[in-house]
């Protein structure tokens, strides 16, 4: 009781002097200091001029010259524009249901191992770990046709496999296979969310005559809803943003020894790799048509702004249940 | 009588239902597992093995790990990208601890919107930004070098700020009150009471700084990629296979050893990374 009491007359006692909330405002400041000047560096100001790049033709040696809305109209009659566009596209639809369903999954049956936990879930989170360079050759060694082994699993039922990496139908799948062995992190999220469900809930179903799988669709589905919801919208953002992985596997599976100087090989093979990240890198430092990737940066900002603008949604209203907890 | 039955049918199916979740389990690690292991028999394997369909060593050749430092200078890569993590880790812990307190512990106006725009700068693909920061650096002549990527965490990482803030938001408000009421500064409060107490998270938070800019591949590509010497392990790797692509071996090898150091970080600090992931998403 007389705890709270103090902290009350704490809180009350601190704007009443003037002296100390000036100090207060200063303490703040020098808290931030660094973090508000970087903000401003690294993303206040480039975004600004990544908007304002996007109306001119620049390219870093010449100044930027004013062009208007060319590069917007541009984009609708750049075919490799669509394509990137359509591969990411692809991306979100397919990696985020994936994802979520498969990390859902393999969560779900964690969650009701009785014994070995801490062996399958570490052994599931490791290729998380990997450098996405290195999980993607990884993949690129089990993927290889032929003789690679997957092939000799699909062998032994009389499967033939496709050319994988190689294959313009096969590429995106196959980065898919990737992101999938690496999304370690969300099911260790979502295995958390259900380790937290009461478990009252399901004595009381049990109780009912519920089996298994009524009360995972009645109590578990529901009860991690949001932490699914978080798992759609961050995959979405994964999918926007997805590079590394297709630069890997387009060079890889073209054979070719420089992935720095090399623009033929961005989006092998027949562009089924090249995402809308890709395309934008190879326009602005390959080609350096910086405006026009400057535009193309717009684009994503514009459609990555309105994802975050869920998932920050989301978060508030959880951070909000956190800070008004009592206690807090 | 029938309640006994009862009872032996549902033994019966507690027990199935224990075989099908563990072996499903099993299953579920050894899918997990199984790539490394094809990675790692591939990399002990003769050069000419590596191109064939068997899957197990002929000959066990443990000098490839030792052979792949002759084809490329990964030492040097290695010190490249050991100066990247390291000193990226440093700074942001310098500026991320002072920052994410601020918005956890101190109350002032317009705190809200300034973590709004944390989360949205922690969403923003790096690609939206790049064009007008190589302009930055590239006029500055710092393109070539890692400093373009190490300076941006001295003052500001978005996603530090934000898991440092859900940690320390779990510290008792009474902690920091009681200190303040015993004279100390919001520095003094700070530095004796949040820091020691949010150890744990700041671990989490330090290791997965470490792990991103070990990871990242973006970042070297765009401002080292003309300059093999300032190359990180990660581009470095992206190279080696289309360098050596005949030698599957090789590539493998180098593969598993850009592995290690997360692994070893891990297996160490295991129980900081799972609190780390769990405090990345929302709790629901």
């Amino acid at each position: 009781m007389t705890a709270t009491l103090e902290r009350v007359d704490v809180v009350r006692a601190a704007p009443a002097r003037g002296r100390s909330r000036a100090r207060h405002r200063w303490t703040v400041l020098a808290f931030l200091a660094p973090a508000i000047l970087g903000f401003l560096l690294f993303f206040g100001y480039p975004l600004v001029a990544t908007i304002g790049f996007s109306f001119t033709k620049y390219d870093l040696i010449n100044p930027p010259e004013w062009i208007g809305l060319e590069n917007y109209s541009y984009m609708v009659t750049d075919k490799l524009f669509r394509t990137a566009v359509y591969n990411t596209l692809w991306f979100v639809v397919v990696l985020t249901v994936a994802r979520v369903v498969f990390a859902l999954g393999v969560a779900s049956v964690i969650a009701r191992l009785k014994s070995g936990v801490g062996l399958v879930r570490t052994l599931c989170y490791l290729p998380s770990l990997a450098p996405p360079v290195a999980a993607t050759l990884v993949f690129f060694l089990v993927m290889r046709p032929n003789d690679g082994p997957l092939d000799a699993f699909l062998g032994w039922f009389g499967i033939e496999g496709p050319l994988w990496f190689a294959d313009p139908a096969w590429a995106k799948p196959g980065i898919t296979a990737v992101m999938l062995w690496v999304s370690g992190d969300l099911m260790i999220i979502i295995l958390a969310a259900i380790l937290d469900v009461p478990q009252e809930q399901y004595e009381a179903a049990e109780l009912d005559g519920a089996g298994p799988v009524r009360r995972w669709w009645h109590i578990t589905l529901p009860s991690i809803s949001p932490v699914l919801m978080f798992g759609v919208v961050n995959s979405i953002i994964l999918a926007l943003q997805l590079f590394t992985q297709a630069v890997v596997a387009g060079s890889a599976a073209s054979g070719s020894a420089d992935v720095t100087g090399n623009t033929k090989i961005l989006g092998f093979p027949e562009n089924s790799t090249l995402t809308f990240p890709v395309w934008l890198y190879t326009q602005g430092f390959r080609y350096f048509d910086m405006g026009y990737a400057a535009a193309m940066a717009t684009v994503l900002f514009v459609v990555s702004f309105a994802a975050t603008a869920v998932l920050v949604q989301r978060m508030r209203k959880a951070s909000y249940q956190e800070e008004g907890g009592p206690g807090a | 009588m029938t309640a006994v039955l009862d009872h032996r049918r549902t033994n019966w199916k507690s027990a199935l239902d224990w075989v099908a979740v563990h072996s499903l389990g099993l299953a579920l690690g050894l899918m997990f597992a199984l790539p490394i292991v094809f990675v790692f028999l591939t990399a002990v394997m003769s050069d000419n093995q590596a191109f064939t369909k068997d899957l197990w060593p002929h000959e066990w050749h443990w000098g490839n790990f030792l052979e792949v430092f002759d084809k490329a200078p990964l030492l040097k890569y290695l010190g490249n990208s050991m100066l990247y993590s390291l000193l990226a880790t440093a700074g942001m812990l310098l500026s991320s601890i002072p920052a994410a307190y601020a918005l956890a512990k101190l109350q002032w106006r317009g705190r809200n919107a300034v973590f709004l725009l944390v989360v949205g700068a922690m969403m923003l693909p790096p690609q939206v930004v790049a064009v007008p920061l190589y302009d930055t650096w590239s006029s500055l002549g710092l393109t070539g070098t890692l400093w373009p990527l190490i300076v941006p965490y001295f003052l500001f990482d978005a996603f530090s700020i934000f898991l440092l803030r859900q940690f320390i938001l779990t510290i008792p408000q009474s902690y920091v009150d009681a200190a303040r009421v015993d004279g100390c500064t919001e520095f003094q409060a700070l530095v004796r009471i949040v820091v020691p107490m949010a150890r744990p998270g700041i671990a989490a938070t330090a290791l997965f700084c470490f792990l991103y800019t070990w990871n990242d591949y973006f970042g070297p590509l765009l401002y080292t990629g003309e300059r093999p010497d300032e190359w990180t392990l990660s581009l470095a790797l992206s190279s080696f296979k289309g360098m050596h692509h005949v030698q599957w071996n090789l590539a493998m090898a180098v593969t598993l050893l850009i592995m290690v150091p997360a692994v070893v970080l891990f297996v160490f600090a295991q129980r900081s990374f799972v609190k780390g992931i769990t405090f990345t998403g929302v709790k629901g």
